[in-house]
């Protein structure tokens, strides 16, 4: 029987939620530039664990709020978002059967497709940020992926 | 698992629930939106409903930050009140001498400019904003500010705060709006050399503490400790309101154009609250600043 069958949805938007609002407490400068994409581990998480056909639009309505936020063109942060949760739903089962670490290397190659998409998007629509520091949170992101994975995990297998 | 209870037809190993169809659907949508917004104005109505979804998010950011400060405000001890009390007492006294001052020179000030027939605005009407303590972006200098055009925020509307310009509306939300600061690397303001009247651009340069003057020759009248004043042109700022300090000059012989080096006159990193300036007319349109006109535009 599939946990999904009767998955409740408020871990779902609660985890989105918190990611959305972890992404802009104010921090220091220096801590804002390593702070992880707390959203898109939140995506993820949910797209590797509970893939069904609902992510991909869970995805592209959490990165559609994440444009509304940041000022970009809108639509930049839902593209990024929906190919990166494609991505894991494609791989779900392999994903799942990794060790912990192994799995942070998967979620670091999704991270440098997300931060290529908003990358590629950004030059399109003329506001190149072009300093190598704008990959750092890729690394922070899958260096945080054991922690964010271990409670969603307990939110996830609790209710 | 959703795997095993695929009919037997199937291939056994599954490529999961993903729709190739759904994913080229949400990704197309996106492309779609992306176009919609770059290139029409169709998009407000969405960006006006995300900034009212937003602003409870956002909120929910914000309390602990100001009940933190309002904790501490009830907690100041005696001293330090009466410290800051002197202070602001010292500091009203230098302003009334000033403001004594004020009122016949704007006087002879609206004389003059009446016998110039000089139309340049003068900004009259402030509204004061605070800035929401939220992170937008750790690459540009964008800040939220907690007035919408529910009160009255236009695009493109000059910020200032006590001490100089801080920067510029770019979104109008309903409850909040987005200001770029004078030093996001995509932001650039008519100045004027209060000294000589000398006037050019100054560009920010990402970094919240520099503003670079890059278009004077390298004999141009320009001096170290020069104050900047906006100069008006271009319709969005009033003129004369302090932008900043002339740092630094590099005059390189090679070289056609000065390096140049401003420091804002605003307290871009320490502000909480920043003035709103009407300017009688607003009619002028506003040039956005993100305007991609440095930007190559991508052949389509």
């Amino acid at each position: 029987m599939s946990r999904g069958d009767h998955f409740a949805r408020w871990p779902l938007f609660a985890s989105g939620f918190a990611g959305l609002v972890l992404g802009l407490i104010p921090l220091p400068a220096w801590l804002d530039m390593l702070r992880p994409d707390f959203l898109a581990l939140v995506v993820l998480y949910w797209a590797i664990h509970v893939p069904q056909a609902g992510r991909l639009w869970f995805a592209w309505c959490a990165g559609l709020l994440l444009d509304g936020f940041r000022g970009v063109v809108l639509g930049q942060f839902a593209l990024a978002m929906t190919v990166i949760a494609a991505v894991a739903i494609y791989l779900h089962l392999r994903i799942r059967a990794y060790p912990i670490w192994h799995q942070a290397g998967v979620v670091f190659a999704a991270l440098f497709l997300y931060h290529l998409t908003l990358w590629i998007v950004d030059g399109w629509s003329g506001h190149p940020v072009t300093t190598s520091a704008r990959w750092i949170p890729a690394v922070t992101g899958a260096l945080v992926w054991p922690f964010v994975s271990g409670i969603l995990d307990k939110l996830h297998h609790r209710f | 698992m959703a795997a095993f209870q695929t009919p037997i037809n199937r291939p056994i190993l599954s490529r999961g629930p993903l729709s190739l169809g759904g994913f080229l659907f949400c990704a197309g949508l996106s492309i779609v939106v992306m176009w919609l917004d770059q290139r029409y104005d169709y998009l407000a109505g969405v960006r006006r409903g995300l900034s009212i979804a937003g602003y409870g998010v956002e909120v929910t950011v914000n309390t602990p930050f100001l009940a933190w400060r309002g904790l501490s405000d009830y907690f100041a001890t005696r001293g330090r009140l009466l410290k800051e009390n002197d202070e602001l007492r010292s500091h009203q006294r230098e302003t009334d001498l000033k403001l004594q001052r004020f009122d016949a020179l704007e006087q002879e000030n609206l004389r003059l400019r009446g016998l110039r027939m000089s139309t340049e605005q003068i900004a009259q009407k402030f509204l004061v904003g605070e800035i929401m303590q939220v992170d937008l972006d750790p690459y540009r200098h964008r800040v939220r500010i907690n007035k919408g055009s529910h009160d009255g925020v236009q695009q493109g509307q000059p910020i200032l705060d006590a001490a100089g310009v801080v920067g510029q509306i770019t979104r109008v939300g309903v409850f909040s709006s987005e200001a770029i600061l004078i030093t996001d690397a995509e932001h650039a303001i008519p100045v004027q050399v209060n000294r000589n009247g000398l006037r050019t651009i100054a560009v920010g340069t990402g970094n919240l503490s520099q503003l670079a003057l890059p278009y004077l020759a390298s004999n141009a009248d320009i001096r170290e400790g020069d104050l900047l004043v906006t100069s008006g042109l271009g319709g969005v700022f009033p003129a004369g309101y302090p932008v900043g300090t002339v740092k630094k000059i590099d005059r390189e012989v090679v070289q056609t154009l000065a390096s140049i080096i401003a420091t804002p006159a605003a307290a871009l990193d320490r502000d909480r609250e920043v003035l709103l300036v009407f300017t009688p007319e607003q009619a002028v349109e506003p040039v956005p600043p993100a305007a991609p006109a440095a930007a190559p535009k991508p052949k389509s």
